[in-house]
């Protein structure tokens, strides 16, 4: 009994409990990271397909995605019986990806060595054999092993046409209607001059620019026309597939994007396999409503919107502190506005999404709108939400996170170090560039650091301001003024909303949502990371005496 | 030094023994004084309502030391900073009296503060050397007035590291950050800064106080080697540093200058009762 008494007074359960909250709080936060990891990271790897047979006789080939026990409540089998879940593809076949078997109603598994996994443009997953190669009316393969042996140069070729394709596509025609559309809002701009100055002769330019569009249009239409050749000739070639239950699906080889034996694959083709998709996932656009292709989009949006941030909020945040900090009079009502800078870092960041709506889209950017784009109205060009606004309402949303991390550290610059500097004959303002910043900057950048952590998870404001699912183009191309502050961008934490809960294959997109996280928190890390160097390095310049 | 209550059983001769440590100063004689340099007259200071400089007046001569001394709290420091106006820093602050440097008027209304810092420099008790290099360390006071000529830098650089007796134990390392340098070295750091910009006065609040004996005679043996060019005000609690090395010797006690004079005279014989009680160590 004396022991307990004295153990409590020296405080040893306290030890334990803090002990505790400590490791509950790491083991939730490892335990997260894992199950992050684990469902994210294997979804690239190639599982085995598998043929299974009910005892009526209907047959299916897919990969293995789960098993659960099959829930019955108030039966003396609840919980009692498995349940596999396959995911059979063909969802033009079939109407849907996923099936449930009951495991006792299975009459026989097996491991067909010629099933193909087929990673196409529309549909999902084709699961199947190859049994025949077209072109045309032409027999290329006639049956299934010619089909397999033709199929990787046949995906080859189907890549490379994309390519072509998408260049013509996207950058000579996107060129040419890049050149229409201003032309034709310069022709807008005549009007609006003809209408103040009604006097003056502007046909001239009316010429000019409707010599400009009838170039570019017949650019377009020689475009277009090779665009078309291009497709007839890469468009031709068909292979069929035969699916588990005897169907055939003809599907043209341009719109394959991969397409390996799941069955016969070495460990090292897995790995192939794993890492192209690994790599296609982090370069490549989206398909399917997100649910497949890549998130390259959404990495690029999520990290240029937190740099442009960064550099709004650095400035401004810095700017204040300094007012607060070495010009203002300490007093009541800078402490009042230290306060009011404190809660609003605790403002739900839905309000900044609407102020951000309200006042940057609307106002700010309705007024550069009527100022300097009048020719586009009513169609917005700054009035809209677009990357800029969003970068800005995060900006706000994370000042004062900036600000109280700048203020602590102007306050810790030493006294004497200040002193030294204005007995020297330095100004206040000689002083604070000079002495005082370099000092601080460390701890200015530790904001920086809590700021970009916060601005990079941040999703419910920017669905009000300028996110979108599926964004054209990215915000920054090889157009003047290259950078399109204007546009509307993907970003990485609201495709993980988009793809787990708006998705109309949620089955499908489940993985998505574990793999787009893992990047999402690879992107932070790395900016922290980036940040923290940097800091590290001022620290090292910049550490103040031993004594 | 700090004199505590320990420190009372000190014999009564203190003051003789002190005087034997009396070095002349080495090299030339010095060049005679030009007359007062810096003239205080009915200098007062109150902090609000804290009156805390009564009605100093003393001079202080060209090209001399003029040591400070006093128990703390006694005005001395805060008189050192009248003189170049480091306690408009503070709030609540006002000075009225004259204080004149080489004739201007330090707390006129048309005086540029900037320019009195210029011609006032000043060194503080805690060395505080920028975390930059030596070299940016030294020529602060030539950026921050806008000279940024490659040459005119490295010559004041080198004429000021040597001036401060550091040139040999940095030429070497001047790129280096100026917090690597030991204690000594960075208070020496803390004089050439200020000598870069040719003051005509130096102030030193307690040079010494957080030096090593060793480093403290390297400061002193520098004191000698400045008065041929800069008239020093020093504020010291170490008496025998202020017998060492000032010319004049004030002694502050309560905001007010109790007794002025030739620091040899001071410590041999002190014309007022509570000097000789300080000097010998029966308070402080």
């Amino acid at each position: 009994m004396g022991d307990l008494v004295k153990s409590l007074r020296r405080g040893e359960p306290m030890i334990w409990f803090t002990g505790s909250a400590l490791g509950i709080s790491i083991l939730m936060i490892a335990g997260l990271i894992v199950v992050i990891l684990v469902n994210g990271l294997s979804f690239f790897w190639p599982k085995p397909l598998e043929q299974v047979t009910l005892k009526d006789g209907s047959v299916f080939l897919g990969e293995i995605t789960n098993r659960e026990a099959i829930p019955n409540p108030g039966h003396p089998d609840h919980l009692q019986k498995q349940r596999i879940l396959l995911r059979i593809g063909n969802r033009d076949l079939y109407g849907f990806d996923f099936k449930w078997l009951n495991e006792d109603e299975i009459a026989k598994r097996e491991h067909p060595k010629d099933a193909y996994f087929v990673e196409r443009r529309e549909y999902g997953a084709l699961i199947g054999v190859p049994v025949a190669v077209k072109q045309g009316e032409r027999t290329l393969a006639a049956d299934a092993a010619a089909a397999r042996q033709a199929l990787p140069g046949l995906i080859e070729n189907a890549e490379r046409d994309r390519h072509a394709v998408e260049t013509i596509e996207k950058h000579q025609i996107g060129e040419i209607n890049y050149r229409i559309e201003k032309a034709r809002l310069e022709v807008l701009w005549l009007d609006l001059v003809a209408r103040s100055e009604p006097g003056r002769d502007l046909s001239r330019e009316r010429e000019a620019l409707a010599k400009t569009t009838a170039e570019q249009q017949a650019l377009f239409q020689a475009r277009t026309a090779e665009l078309s050749t291009l497709m007839e000739k890469a468009g031709t070639t068909f292979v069929i597939f035969q699916s588990a239950e005897g169907g055939a699906k003809e599907l043209r080889s341009l719109d394959i994007y991969r397409a390996y034996p799941a069955n016969e694959l070495t460990w090292l083709g897995r790995l192939g396999v794993y890492s192209g998709r690994l790599w296609e996932f982090v370069s490549g656009n989206p398909r399917e409503s997100n649910t497949e292709g890549g998130i390259f989009p959404a990495i690029f949006g999520t990290v240029m919107m937190v740099i442009l941030m960064c550099i709004v909020v650095v400035p401004l945040g810095v700017l204040a502190a300094l007012y607060l900090r070495e010009y203002a009079k300490q007093g009541a009502l800078v402490r009042t506005v230290r306060i009011a800078v404190n809660n609003l870092a605790g403002v739900p960041s839905i309000v900044f999404g609407v102020f951000g709506l309200g006042f940057f889209v609307y106002f700010v950017g309705g007024g550069i709108d009527r100022l300097f784009f009048p020719e586009a109205l009513p169609t917005p060009t700054f009035g809209t939400g677009g990357i800029l606004w969003a970068a800005l309402t995060l900006a706000l949303l994370t000042v004062p996170v900036v600000i109280v991390a700048s203020e602590e550290a102007l306050a810790a610059v030493p006294r004497s170090m200040r002193e030294a500097s204005l007995a020297m004959g330095a100004t206040k303002f000689q002083t604070i560039l000079r002495v005082v910043l370099p000092a601080a900057a460390p701890g200015i950048l530790t904001g920086l650091i809590l700021a970009m952590a916060r601005g990079a998870g941040e999703v419910a404001p920017l669905m009000l301001i300028g996110v979108v699912k599926l964004a054209p183009e990215l915000p920054l191309d090889s157009f003047f003024p290259y950078m399109h502050l204007d546009r509307k961008f993907m970003h990485l934490g609201f495709h993980i909303y988009d793809v787990g809960f708006q998705s109309p294959n949620v089955e499908a997109a489940k993985p998505m949502v574990y793999t787009t996280t893992i990047f999402l928190l690879i992107i932070v890390v790395l900016l922290n990371l980036t940040a923290i160097i940097v800091r590290n390095k001022l620290r090292e310049k910049y550490k103040t005496g031993a004594f | 030094m700090l004199m505590t209550n320990d420190d009372v059983k000190t014999p009564r001769d203190t003051g003789l023994r002190i005087k034997t440590e009396v070095k002349a100063p080495t090299g030339s004689p010095l060049p005679p004084s030009e007359g007062p340099d810096i003239v205080c007259r009915n200098v007062n200071l109150a902090y609000g309502d804290n009156h805390v400089l009564h009605d100093i007046t003393m001079d202080m001569e060209d090209r001399r030391v003029t040591a400070l001394i006093g128990p703390s709290g006694c005005g001395k420091s805060t008189l050192l900073r009248c003189l170049n106006r480091m306690n408009d820093l503070i709030d609540n602050v006002r000075t009225w009296g004259e204080i004149k440097v080489k004739g201007v008027d330090v707390n006129a209304a048309s005086t540029d503060v900037i320019e009195i810092r210029r011609r006032v420099g000043m060194v503080f008790q805690k060395s505080n050397p920028f975390p930059k290099s030596i070299y940016e360390n030294v020529v602060y006071g030539l950026r921050i007035a806008g000279i940024n000529d490659k040459a005119t830098l490295d010559e004041a650089c080198e004429r000021s590291l040597r001036g401060a007796a550091l040139w040999d134990e940095a030429k070497d390392r001047l790129q280096e950050n100026g917090l690597g340098l030991s204690g000594g070295q960075m208070q020496r750091l803390c004089i050439a800064r200020a000598i870069a910009v040719e003051p005509e006065v130096i102030l030193m609040d307690e040079p010494c106080s957080a030096l090593d004996p060793i480093a403290t005679l390297k400061i002193e043996e520098l004191i000698y080697q400045l008065k041929e060019k800069y008239t020093i005000v020093i504020v010291t609690h170490n008496l025998q540093q202020a017998a060492r090395v000032s010319d004049k010797t004030a002694f502050f006690w309560l905001g007010r200058l109790v007794e002025f004079g030739p620091t040899a005279e001071m410590f041999t014989a002190p014309k007022d009762k509570l000097t000789e009680d300080y000097i010998t160590g029966r308070f402080g």
